[in-house]
């Protein structure tokens, strides 16, 4: 059976580190990072890349659109 | 991790594509707070304002408050208003161009506070305009003060020990009010804090345009929405605060779908 399988790419740069879209995330896809960006915030990103299912819930309730998701069938 | 890193760029390729940033989003960094509402409710509007291919024909009305400088971030017309007249001007706006799309962006003390009168009597005339309401029951850009729609026992700045109804009041409901004017065709009320309400948020503001479009009334499109740097709480923790005590006094649902009253039903008999 084909597998879906998502990735999301986060701009670094542009998020605030809310933590809404690590809560929204139904597969634990997501954290934020240890480290900071230009701004002093923690970014999100992916923390467990196999897990996304690219639903896209991430980056529906992200406030500054800075979620861009890919979803692909792996045979 | 070198397998997983090249899976994941096989994924990444414009085909896959499923979500991406709405391109009537401007690419200037928005102002407001990490978590905040107002971000969700600018992105629902302009993938709504995308999918319908009116970018050139809508014109906002911003206010005063966060939102004030909504013009910075959706690629449309945009007119400022003074504090509370947004209504008024759209009215205006909607008169001139009365085949442009026009809608007023406003926060609760904006609508709710100051701009009761010119909300009350722009959805009492009919007009043809959607208004969007973001209600996070304070006054989030001044530093968290009172608004009228602060729930009753929650501490702001200026209400120390909680709004206390003897000396400020019941809190407004002002979309109950609006939804029982003849001149509103939709009322609804809506949030945003899950992806299944964002879709749901999302539906309501398209369907507010479409019946603008069709000339049916005012559609006026209420947001429960998060303050967390008024409410001192974490981004995460005001959705959850906000669903245990603003839902109960703001039940979200459709208050009003139709269309404006036949003035002939209302005509006296002469």
């Amino acid at each position: 059976m084909a597998k879906v399988k998502g990735a999301v790419v986060v701009d670094m740069d542009t998020c605030k580190g809310c933590n809404l879209c690590v809560v929204a995330c139904p597969t634990q896809t997501l954290a934020l990072h240890r480290n900071v960006n230009g701004k002093g915030y923690h970014y999100s990103y992916m923390e467990n890349p196999d897990a996304c299912i690219g639903c896209s819930n991430c980056a529906l309730v992200c406030p500054d659109s800075c979620i861009t998701v890919y979803k692909a069938k792996i045979a | 991790m070198a397998e997983v890193a090249e899976n994941i760029q096989n994924i990444i390729k414009p085909e896959n594509l499923v979500y991406q940033k709405s391109p009537v989003l401007t690419d200037k960094v928005m102002h407001y707070c990490p978590g905040c509402s107002h971000g969700v409710v600018h992105k629902i509007i302009a993938e709504v304002i995308d999918e319908m291919g009116i970018q050139e024909d809508t014109i906002g009305v911003s206010p005063v408050g966060c939102s004030v400088f909504a013009y910075n971030y959706i690629d449309i017309d945009w007119h400022e208003a003074a504090h509370g007249r947004a209504p008024a001007v759209a009215t205006g706006v909607k008169r001139v161009f009365p085949n442009k799309f026009v809608f007023s962006y406003q926060g609760d003390g904006d609508l709710a506070a100051i701009g009761t009168a010119e909300t009350m009597h722009a959805v009492n005339r009919g007009e043809n305009i959607v208004m969007v309401f973001i209600n996070n029951a304070i006054y989030g850009m001044t530093g968290g003060q009172m608004a009228p729609t602060t729930m009753v026992g929650q501490v702001t700045a200026t209400t120390p020990y909680g709004r206390d109804v003897d000396l400020n009041g019941y809190p407004l409901k002002i979309t109950e009010l609006i939804a029982q004017l003849p001149g509103a065709a939709y009322v609804t009320r809506q949030s945003v804090q899950t992806a299944a309400a964002v879709k749901k948020t999302k539906k309501a503001i398209r369907k507010a345009f479409e019946i603008q479009a069709n000339k049916k009334g005012t559609a006026f499109v209420e947001v429960v929405a998060t303050c967390n740097s008024g409410w001192k709480i974490s981004p995460v923790d005001s959705n959850e605060w906000m669903e245990e005590h603003m839902f109960p006094f703001y039940p979200l649902g459709d208050l009003k779908d139709g269309e404006k009253e036949d003035p002939e039903a209302l005509k006296m008999n002469v």
